[in-house]
C-alpha cells in the first residue's frame, strides 16, 4: 500500500540527492516527493509517498534515518492529517462549453486563473481523491496540459 | 591568528590525534602538501591513490583509530573509489580528503575535475564539499565524529583549492562536534535483554554467530564470557575472525559458503541463534529461507537498519554490542555442561574436519603454506589477504586468536587490497609480524606498493600462493561452467622474485613442501624491507567444503573424504 512519510531534513544543498540516491540504490519506489522550506530556515520538509508493505516501509524509514542530514521521519499514513495537493489544468474550452466547465469548477471549489481564446487554466487544491475526480470531470472537454505538485501532509492537533 | 585553509586543515587533523596520513599529491592539493612539508604529521607517499586508500583502511583496522587519506582532484579522487567502497562495506572509519578544482571552476569541466561527492554518495557514510575556509575546522571535526561513531564508515571531504589557499582570521574552536541530525546511539532496550537472557537459558542447541561488529565494538571479552558461561559454540563470519579464539574448544570456525561443515550443521540444527554484530550476508546464509530453520534468532547490532533487512528475527536489540553483551551476561549463571549438543558437534568435528588432499606429485598444497604460517606465528601475527581462494583458505586454516589480527576485504571483496593494507597495518603496529597472504592474480593489482614499503622500510611479508590461475574463478568455472576455463589462466606472469629484487626488496621462491617453513623463518628475520615469497603451489586445488550460491547451508560439497 501507499505510505506517506513526513521527513524533516537539514536545509542544505545535496540533501534531496542523498534521499533520492538512497531510494534508487535500495530499489524503493517513490510515488511522489515534495520538498520545501519550513518555518525554520535551517530545516526543510519532505513529503514522500512510497509504495510497499510494512517491512519495506520499515527499511525505508531506517535507511532514511541513516542519512546524516535526516532529522525526523513520521509515517502519517494512519494518522489524522490534512493532505493537500495543488494541480494546474489547462482545459480546452471555447465559448460553447465554457459555462459547463465553469460549473464544474464551482462544484469542486476550484479557481480559474487564466482565460485564453480557446482554453482555461484551472487551479485546484485538495486531497488526491478530489484532484482525481475533477480531472475525470474535465477530461471529456480535452485536457491540453496538467501539472501536479505531489502531496504535502501535516498532522492534525499537537503531535508531530 | 591569520591562517590559510590548508594550515587550519592540518591543525584540525592534529587535534583529532592524527599522526599518519596516507596520500598522493597533485595540482589542487599543493597548498595542503606545502603545509605538510614542515608539519610533524607523518605522510606516507604511496605509489597509487588506491594503495593510499587501502593503507589508511589497514591502519584503521589494525588499531581501531580513524584512518586518514589524501588525494588530488579528478583521477586522484576517482582512484580512491574502490578503497572507499571497500571501507564502506566493512564499516571501517577512514576520512578521505580529496582536492577539488577552485570554486569558480566547479561545474565547468575544468582540468582534473570530477564530482567526487556525487560519485561517492552511495559508498560513504557521509560526505562534504567545503565551500568556505571558515567551515574547514567544523567539517573536519564532524567528519571524524561521523566516521568513528555508531556504525563506523568512510567520510569524504572535498576541498576546493581556493578554500585551502585563502587566509582568514582564525580562532581555534575546541568544542565537540555537534550535528543536529546525527546522534550517537546510547543505551538499549533493557526488556529485550531480559527476553534474550531467558531464551538463552531455555535453549538446548544454541549457537553464537559473531561478526565484525564484535571487533568494532571491542567486545571480544564479553563474547567470550557469554560463550564460556553457557558453553555455547561460536561460529564467526569472515569479518568476525579473531572475535573469538579459533583454538578455543567452543570455536566452530567460519560459517557460510566456505565455512566448516560442523559450523553449518550446528547453525542448521540450532534452536537458538545469537547473532552478534552481523548482517546476514548472502555468503553466510546461503538460501535465506533455509537458514537456521529451527532457531529463534536474537540479533544484536548498532545499526537498526540491519534488523530485519535480510531475515526476520525474534529478539532484536539495537545498541553497542559490548554493552548489550555485558548486560546479557549479568543475567546469566554459569552452566556446567551442554552435553548432548556438544556431543553432536564433536561427532561432526570428528567426522568432517577441515581437510585437503595430500600433496599431488610432490607439489606444495596451498593450505599447507597457511598451516605453516600459523605454526610459526601461533596466531600472534597480523594477517591480511587479497581476495579469492587464498583468502578462504586463510579463514579456514589460520586460527585467529585476537581481534584486529585479520584484515581482509570481506564485503566488497577487493583484489589488490591486502598488500597496501598490510603496509598500513605494519606502520600502525611496527612490533607485530605482518603477513599478506596473496594470490598471483591479486598481488599484481597493487604490486607497485613495493615502492612504498621500500621507501619507508616496512618489513611486511607477502606470501604469494602462486597457482598461475585466477583460482577462485577457475574453481567456479570447474564446478558450474563445465571446466571451460575462460580467461583465468594467468601463467604468463613476471618472475615475482625478480620484481621484488628490482625494487630492492627480498624475493624468495619455494617449490618444495619441506622448504616452506625455512623460507618463512628467513622472511621473518628481515626487518628493514618487504619480502616476497613465491610459493609455487598445486595449480588446481579447490576450496572445500563449499555451499553453491543460493543453496541451503546443509547442501555442502567436498571436504567430506
Amino acid at each position: 500500500m501507499k505510505h506517506t512519510l513526513a521527513v524533516t531534513v537539514d536545509n542544505q544543498p545535496g540533501v534531496l540527492t542523498r534521499v533520492a540516491t538512497m531510494f534508487r540504490r535500495r530499489g524503493f519506489n517513490i510515488d511522489s516527493l515534495t520538498v520545501g522550506a519550513t518555518e525554520n530556515p535551517s530545516i526543510s520538509r519532505m513529503t514522500i509517498v512510497v509504495q510497499g508493505d510494512d517491512q519495506i516501509i520499515e527499511q525505508v524509514t531506517k535507511q532514511l534515518y541513516k542519512l546524516v542530514n535526516v532529522i525526523k521521519i513520521v509515517d502519517v499514513t494512519h494518522e489524522r492529517t490534512v493532505e493537500r495537493e495543488l494541480v494546474l489544468i489547462k482545459v480546452k474550452a471555447d465559448t460553447s462549453v465554457r459555462t459547463e466547465v465553469m460549473q464544474i469548477v464551482e462544484i469542486f471549489r476550484a479557481r480559474i486563473v487564466d482565460i485564453g481564446k480557446n482554453n482555461l487554466i484551472i487551479e485546484v487544491t485538495g486531497d488526491s481523491g478530489k484532484i482525481d475526480a475533477i480531472e475525470e470531470a474535465l477530461r471529456p472537454f480535452g485536457i491540453a496540459e496538467l501539472v501536479r505538485t505531489g502531496k504535502i501532509a501535516m498532522l492534525r492537533g499537537c503531535r508531530g | 591568528m591569520n591562517c590559510k585553509g590548508a594550515e587550519i586543515l592540518i591543525n584540525s587533523l592534529k587535534k583529532q590525534g592524527v599522526d599518519t596520513i596516507f596520500g598522493y599529491p597533485g595540482g589542487v592539493v599543493l597548498p595542503i602538501y606545502d603545509v605538510l612539508y614542515d608539519s610533524d604529521v607523518r605522510h606516507i607517499l604511496t605509489r597509487h591513490e588506491q594503495g593510499a586508500a587501502h593503507a589508511a583502511d589497514g591502519y584503521a583496522r589494525a588499531t581501531g583509530k580513524t584512518g586518514v587519506c589524501i588525494a588530488t582532484s579528478g583521477p586522484g579522487a576517482t582512484n580512491l573509489v574502490t578503497g572507499i567502497a571497500t571501507a564502506n562495506m566493512d564499516s571501517i572509519p577512514v576520512v578521505f580528503f580529496t582536492g577539488q578544482v577552485a570554486s569558480h571552476l566547479i561545474g565547468r569541466d575544468a582540468f582534473q575535475e570530477a564530482d567526487i561527492t556525487g560519485i561517492t554518495l552511495p559508498i560513504t557514510k557521509h560526505n562534504y564539499l567545503v565551500e568556505r575556509t571558515e567551515d574547514v575546522e567544523r567539517v573536519v571535526k564532524e567528519a571524524f565524529y561521523i566516521a568513528r561513531t555508531n556504525r563506523p564508515g568512510p567520510v569524504v571531504v572535498d576541498l576546493p583549492k581556493d578554500i585551502m589557499d585563502k587566509f582568514i582570521d582564525y580562532t581555534p574552536d575546541d568544542s565537540e562536534a555537534y550535528i543536529q541530525s546525527y546522534r550517537v546511539m546510547k543505551g538499549f532496550n533493557a526488556g529485550q535483554v531480559i527476553n534474550a537472557a531467558e531464551l538463552i537459558k531455555q535453549a538446548q542447541r544454541p549457537v553464537i554467530y559473531a561478526g565484525g561488529g564484535v571487533i568494532i565494538s571491542d567486545a571480544a571479552e564479553e563474547l567470550r564470557e557469554l560463550a564460556e558461561k553457557r558453553k555455547i559454540p561460536v561460529t564467526t563470519t569472515l569479518m568476525g575472525m579473531g572475535a573469538f579464539p579459533g583454538n578455543n574448544y567452543l570455536s566452530l570456525g567460519m560459517l557460510g559458503m566456505h565455512g566448516t561443515r560442523y559450523a553449518n550443521y550446528a547453525v542448521s540444527e540450532s534452536d537458538l541463534l545469537i547473532a552478534v554484530g552481523v548482517r546476514f550476508d548472502d555468503r553466510v546464509t546461503g538460501k535465506i529461507e533455509a537458514f537456521a530453520p529451527h532457531a529463534k534468532i536474537i540479533h544484536i547490532d548498532i545499526d537498526a537498519a540491519e534488523i530485519g533487512k535480510n531475515v526476520a528475527v525474534d529478539i532484536p536489540i539495537v545498541g553497542q554490542v559490548k554493552e548489550v553483551l555485558h548486560a546479557i551476561n549479568q543475567r546469566l549463571e554459569v552452566v556446567e555442561e551442554m552435553s548432548e549438543w556438544h556431543q553432536a558437534i564433536d561427532r561432526w568435528k570428528l567426522e568432517y574436519p577441515l581437510r585437503y588432499p595430500a600433496s599431488i606429485e610432490g607439489r606444495i598444497m596451498p593450505q599447507h603454506v597457511i598451516e605453516s604460517i600459523y605454526d610459526l606465528t601461533q596466531g600472534d601475527a597480523i594477517i591480511t589477504t587479497e581476495v579469492g581462494q587464498h583468502q578462504m583458505w586463510t579463514a579456514q586454516y589460520y586460527k585467529f586468536k585476537n581481534p584486529r589480527s585479520f584484515i581482509t576485504s570481506g564485503g566488497l571483496g577487493t583484489m589488490g587490497y591486502g598488500f597496501p593494507a598490510a603496509i598500513g597495518a605494519k606502520i600502525a603496529c611496527p612490533d607485530k609480524t605482518v603477513i599478506d597472504i596473496a594470490g598471483d592474480g591479486s598481488i599484481q593489482m597493487n604490486i607497485q606498493e613495493l615502492g612504498t614499503a621500500m621507501q619507508y622500510k616496512v618489513p611486511v611479508i607477502v606470501c604469494i600462493l602462486n597457482n598461475q590461475y585466477l583460482g577462485m574463478v577457475r574453481q567456479w568455472q570447474g564446478l558450474f561452467y563445465k571446466g571451460r576455463y575462460s580467461n583465468t589462466d594467468i601463467s604468463l606472469q613476471p618472475d615475482f622474485v625478480k620484481v621484488a629484487e628490482a625494487y630492492g626488496a627480498v624475493g624468495l621462491r619455494v617449490t618444495e613442501t619441506d622448504q616452506v617453513k625455512d623460507a618463512l623463518r628467513e622472511a621473518m628475520k628481515v626487518d628493514d624491507r618487504p619480502v616476497f615469497i613465491d610459493f609455487v603451489v598445486e595449480r588446481e586445488a579447490d576450496v572445500f567444503p563449499m555451499v553453491a550460491p543460493g543453496e541451503p547451508l546443509l547442501n555442502m560439497m567436498g571436504g567430506d573424504e
